[in-house]
């Protein structure tokens, strides 16, 4: 039972969790019209701190599709955190008048801070380099749906992976199923944390800077953007930008049944061409992001599963 | 052996780490009490082959995450009648607040006001911590 709880992090729900969670969203897949009343009544918050379409969009499509009625800022100038309100009291004040709060913020660990001070669940729609568990529901529910099941897969994950918060946020929930073995791709200035490898649990993995030598045994591709906006130095970006671009060369040494996913928005690492392959599913991933934003919302307030 | 009279009613931390016994006299704040107050350097022992000490003729009220941080090896002993009554053997904190500062320049501690920093601890062995908001690690 989710009720009333905070989702800050995607180890914060156990596979039972994850499960029930991702069968309600399977329900939802199925026929979406039968959960348009389940949020009458309801409000949810999106406090966004720091700019972001589909995220936000994603979460506001659930909650207008549960029947539910959305407010908040899309950028902080525009609300009291330009005043210098604390987070603290403008969750408390947000516990006020809705009954779930979304909290995007540039800064790592604010929506935990703000979880300490909130009445009402508090849902992290991604901080600063470090967690972006809704997106991490949004790619479990897309293997499961795609794949068959999640566990016994060779994943590749691609691009930053020093930075980039899906993937730490991914690979940290991926560590609870069995029989992983992960291939992380990316530039020797990019690679991903210690921290994260050493959370794997029984789980294998490999590290590389060479996509094209792993293209073969990858069950699964994620991509992911090398992000200006978590480079001190421009410089060290744009050389750093083109390290990897997906296109239908690389994909043809790919297994015939590979996904290839992406968190989105893309700039260059997916060429065009890729999205024709039928192997690219990640306007599809997006789409699973909406439905299993709707089955959280409706475990987090307890609007009833059936 | 330098003889340092024995203390009727205070504590001893023993098997200080040689040099971290300044540290602790410091943190502890002993240099600016007016009761009677040891610091020994570089006493022999079996155990460490020399160690410090402090001796407090005084009861006060000793935090023991702080000292835990310095020197989670270091004993403490409760002296009444100038008999050890009780020994504590300090480990490291499981969680520590307010007293270490997140490294992490990206992390919200850097810039909200008010906010008590809180570490976990993550791996006794090599004294690491991560930091409860952006799960920045950090070891002592």
């Amino acid at each position: 039972m989710l009720k009333g709880r905070h989702i800050i992090e995607s180890t914060d729900l156990s596979l039972e969790e994850l499960e029930s969670l991702f069968q309600l969203a399977e329900r939802i897949v199925e026929a979406p019209q039968r959960f348009s009343d389940r949020g009458r009544g309801k409000i949810l918050a999106t406090l966004f701190y720091e700019p972001s379409t589909r995220t936000r969009f994603s979460f506001e499509a659930a909650m207008l599709r549960l029947g539910g009625q959305v407010i908040g800022f899309s950028e902080p100038g525009s609300s009291s955190a330009a005043k210098g309100e604390s987070i603290g009291d403008t969750i408390r004040t947000v516990g006020c008048y809705a009954d779930a709060a979304v909290m995007r913020h540039p800064k790592e660990g604010a929506p935990r801070l703000a979880s300490k001070f909130s009445s009402i669940p508090v849902i992290n729609a991604g901080d600063g380099g470090h967690q972006h568990p809704t997106q991490t529901l949004t790619d479990l529910l897309t293997i499961r749906r795609l794949k068959g099941d999640i566990s016994n897969k060779t994943i590749g994950l691609c691009g930053d992976l020093m930075f980039g918060r899906t993937v730490h946020s991914l690979v940290n929930a991926l560590a609870q199923y069995d029989n992983l073995h992960f291939v992380f791709i990316s530039p020797p200035e990019l690679t991903i944390p210690p921290y994260i490898l050493e959370e794997l649990g029984s789980n294998t993995y490999e590290q590389t800077n060479d996509l094209e030598a792993v293209m073969g045994k990858l069950d699964i591709l994620y991509m992911t953007r090398i992000q200006r906006e978590r480079f001190f130095n421009e410089e060290e970006y744009l050389r750093l930008k083109g390290y990897y671009i997906l296109d239908a060369e690389k994909m043809e040494l790919a297994k015939e049944d590979m996904i290839v996913m992406h968190p989105l928005p893309r700039v260059d690492e997916i060429a065009p061409e890729v999205d024709r392959d039928p192997r690219a599913v990640y306007f599809q991933q997006a789409k699973f992001g909406m439905y299993i934003r709707m089955a959280l919302i409706m475990e987090l307030l307890g609007l009833g599963g059936e | 052996m330098l003889n340092i009279n024995g203390i009727k009613r205070g504590i001893v931390i023993d098997h200080i780490k040689p040099g971290l016994g300044f540290k602790i006299f410091r943190e502890l704040k002993l240099d600016e009490v007016d009761y009677t107050t040891a610091l020994i350097k570089n006493a022999p022992s079996d155990k460490l082959g020399t160690k410090d000490l402090i001796k407090i003729d005084n009861e006060i009220d000793l935090d023991l995450d702080v000292l835990g941080l310095i020197d989670p090896d270091l004993t403490i002993c409760i002296i009444e009648n100038e008999q050890v009554v009780k020994k504590i053997k300090l480990a490291l904190p499981k969680a520590v607040t307010g007293i270490l500062q997140c490294k992490n320049p990206r992390c919200i501690t850097s810039v909200e006001p008010h906010v008590e920093t809180t570490f976990l601890l993550v791996d006794a062995a090599t004294k690491a911590y991560k930091c409860e908001y952006c799960n920045s690690r950090t070891s002592l």
